[in-house]
């Protein structure tokens, strides 16, 4: 009752804040940032959207308590593509990638206290500093 | 139980006040985790402050202040027995309010359901989290067992449940420092005695407080033979107490190693020693055996006035050995004196912040709350009428 | 989410959304060798950490000078960290600055992490988040550090800091951030991707000083191992018997 007031209300809100709803419909949708050109994601949308948080949970104890970098569902790679091309973020504006459908479902993430959410080609040492 | 117009008014506005105070340690809290633990004084020289100093206090009050309860359900001392429910009912409000600030000040405070979850069972950080709320429940079923009649035969074997657990608890609240190989301070085995038997006088010292209050809001009169005893009982645990910090000391004293510590201490320390010789050992300890055990002063009032000295005697030395404790360098290359831009060979400098006070005083606010809520919604009066009776 | 789409009627709010999703999928659309070389790169993970190697660091504290803080900078620079000396600051490394109190012999080491193989601070971390690693890096697992400090109180080096407040720009391989503990991690990240040595022992080697040596300690050809063979080390701290794995030479 309270999640679907607060998300009836934070849907009122976007819309009023100017997101790209429209006038005609009543259920206002979270606008997401396209991914960069020419990239393909790790799985379809569909599977990512249900699963996402599972694959980087499993994958984050590999890297960390395993060593094992580079595989498949890197958050760092996340990034790279996923990246908004204006703020250089997923979570700066309220259209970057992650923020976006998290914001809309009312799920604080935690990820992006530690970790970066710029590309790798910004925020790499003596790129930005 | 009295129902009378200022008893009642002077019952509320301790509850709100008490509440006040939760709600603005909670505020606190909230400050600390939005900005991060910069805005407190805790650095990382001094990884433990004011917050800690407070909770432990009230974890260690918690688990002594059932030793009323033992002494009565385990040992059988009809005068302790009635008051069994009360110090139970204590036991969980403490345990209530030093946990809420031991939570509240970690870094990362909404991870409290990873804490719950992943367990290194080497740690005794861990252990404790298992005992603190194992205590909970077991003390729980106790005060049932008590206050349901038809399970009054249990409440024996849960006495004797809840002491062996609360000795296994402090054991480990002393030991979370008697483990520590690395600081001077701690890696000693004396540490959880030590702590067992702080718990007993801070505790009771907790209880005669609380006990007093209640009976002035029944307007009853607590017996004096009940009232003597339970004095020359905290008089007894205070000189304990003074006893196991003075071998610690000594031992330390004997060692070259631990030399400059112990001058630290106990003499070149500014507020440790401070605190240390003034707050702990004259007013905390020789204070209280003075007024209860000279016959001038052996009085509920003076009873009181002792009880209030050990509470705050047990913040200043709770101070001087977690905070004192960090202050002194680690001694990383024995035989050299050290500078580095981490402070490194120098006495850390820790100055408590607001936020940590508002927080500590927070969970003693949190802790009375739950203590007024619960006197007024079950029967926790002792019934010395029977007392009295039986030592007729 | 899902049931709310099943209610509503084909409408312009559903076209609408569906035309943003196809101007995103649209720009998903591969080119092949594009594509390819994006999940290639993906799907080749490293090894992981293997216990056959113990990384080590050797420390010469007659080749370090007093007031250089190369090493400090550069694992500043590696790991995001702001080099700030404040006492709420991390501080990974730190260099220390000794004197002999009985002959006034001077002498100056640097001093982080000495990655034991008894760690105290895994020991009394509750949760886990501090582990060993099989190869020998002593590490903080930030997903599930829950910010006690117990393992700084435990720690007889003072090697870890806690981070006191926000941090917005961290290096993509080194997350860092509020409320959790961190310490040197022998930049793990360098080494699982395959290269041989750390930042401070990179920095002081191009510097010239050479009083950092890197390497593993359980290959006798080693550089590290053989110079351990040859001349007396010392562990800081060695009657605690944490066989740490960083050793000073000169002490």
């Amino acid at each position: 009752m309270f999640a679907r007031a607060l998300v009836l209300g934070l849907g009122l809100f976007a819309a009023t804040a100017g997101f790209a709803g429209d006038a005609a419909g009543r259920t206002p949708h979270p606008v997401i940032e396209p991914a960069t050109q020419g990239t393909q994601c790790v799985a379809d949308p569909a599977y990512m959207r249900r699963h996402h948080m599972d694959l980087l949970k499993h994958q984050r104890d590999d890297t960390v308590r395993g060593g094992i970098r580079g595989a498949k569902y890197s958050l760092k790679d996340c990034i790279d593509c996923h990246a908004s091309q204006k703020s250089n973020s997923v979570v700066k504006d309220e259209t970057n990638f992650c923020v976006s459908c998290h914001a809309y479902a009312a799920v604080k993430i935690d990820c992006f206290e530690c970790h970066t959410s710029k590309p790798r080609t910004v925020a790499q040492k003596g790129a930005t500093q | 139980m009295n129902n009378s117009a200022q008893s009642r008014k002077s019952w509320l506005t301790l509850l709100v006040m008490a509440g006040l105070v939760a709600a603005i340690g909670l505020g606190a809290a909230y400050y600390m985790e939005e900005h991060g633990h910069v805005v407190t004084g805790m650095n990382n020289q001094i990884v433990w402050g004011i917050p800690h100093v407070f909770a432990i206090f009230m974890v260690v009050a918690a688990s002594g202040v059932l030793n009323v309860a033992s002494i009565g359900s385990v040992f059988g001392q009809s005068a302790y027995k009635q008051r069994a429910p009360l110090s139970g009912l204590l036991c969980l409000a403490l345990l209530a309010g030093g946990l809420m600030v031991l939570m509240l000040d970690l870094g990362k405070p909404d991870r409290i359901i990873v804490a719950l979850t992943h367990y290194n069972f080497k740690s005794l950080f861990a252990w404790n989290m298992v005992l603190y709320s194992g205590m909970s429940g077991l003390v729980a079923v106790y005060l049932w067992t008590m206050f349901e009649r038809r399970f009054n035969a249990w409440s024996k074997p849960a006495g004797l449940a809840v002491l062996v657990w609360r000795f296994v608890l402090t054991t480990g609240t002393g030991s979370i420092f008697g483990f520590l190989v690395a600081r001077q301070a701690y890696q000693s085995a004396l540490l959880a005695p030590l702590f067992i038997v702080m718990s007993f006088a801070w505790g009771l010292a907790v209880f005669l407080i609380v006990q007093s209050t209640i009976y002035a809001w029944h307007k009853q009169q607590l017996p004096p033979e009940v009232q003597r005893r339970m004095a020359r009982l905290l008089g007894i645990f205070v000189a304990a107490a003074l006893y196991l910090v003075a071998v610690y000391h000594m031992t330390n004293l004997y060692f070259a190693r631990q030399g400059t510590f112990e001058a630290f201490i106990l003499r070149d320390g500014g507020v440790y020693t401070l605190l240390f010789w003034f707050a702990y050992v004259l007013l905390g300890s020789v204070g209280p055996m003075l007024l209860i055990f000279h016959p001038k002063f052996q009085s509920e009032r003076g009873m009181l006035a002792a009880s209030v000295l050990v509470l705050l005697g047990a913040i200043a030395w709770l101070f001087v050995f977690i905070v004192g404790g960090q202050a002194f360098p680690l001694e990383i290359f024995p035989g050299f004196m050290a500078s580095s831009s981490f402070a490194d060979g120098a006495i850390a400098l820790y100055q408590p912040s607001l936020p940590e006070f508002l927080l500590g005083i927070g969970g003693l606010g949190a802790a009375t709350v739950l203590i007024a809520v619960g006197v007024r919604v079950l029967d926790f009066m002792p019934k010395d009428v029977a007392v009295a009776q039986a030592h007729a | 989410m899902s049931t709310e789409q099943e209610k509503q009627p084909s409408s312009a709010a559903r076209r609408g959304f569906l035309g943003v999703a196809a101007a995103g999928l649209g720009g998903v659309m591969l080119a092949p060798g594009i594509s390819l070389i994006e999940v290639a790169q993906a799907a080749t993970p490293t090894a992981g950490a293997s216990s056959k190697v113990r990384w080590g660091m050797l420390i010469d504290t007659t080749k370090c000078a007093d007031g250089c803080t190369d090493c400090v900078t550069a694992c500043n620079t590696e790991n995001g960290l702001s080099g700030g000396t404040k006492a709420t600051d991390s501080q990974w490394i730190r260099k220390v600055q000794i004197k002999e109190i009985k002959t006034g012999r001077t002498a100056s080491a640097p001093v982080m992490c000495q990655h034991c193989a008894s760690p105290p601070c895994v020991d009394v971390c509750p949760t886990g988040a501090s582990f060993k690693r099989p190869d020998g890096i002593v590490l903080v697992d930030r997903h599930i550090c829950i910010g006690c400090r117990y393992c700084m109180m435990a720690c007889p080096y003072k090697a870890r800091s806690f981070v006191h407040e926000e941090i917005t720009d961290q290096q993509p391989d080194v997350p860092r951030g509020k409320g959790c503990v961190e310490s040197c991690t022998l930049c793990v990240h360098r080494l699982d991707k395959g290269e041989s040595t750390t930042a401070c022992a990179e920095a002081c080697t191009k510097a010239g000083h050479g009083a950092i040596v890197f390497g593993d300690l359980n290959n006798p050809e080693s550089e590290i191992s053989r110079r351990v063979r040859e001349l007396s080390s010392t562990q800081l701290r060695a009657d605690l018997r944490l066989d740490p794995g960083v050793r000073y030479q000169g002490l």
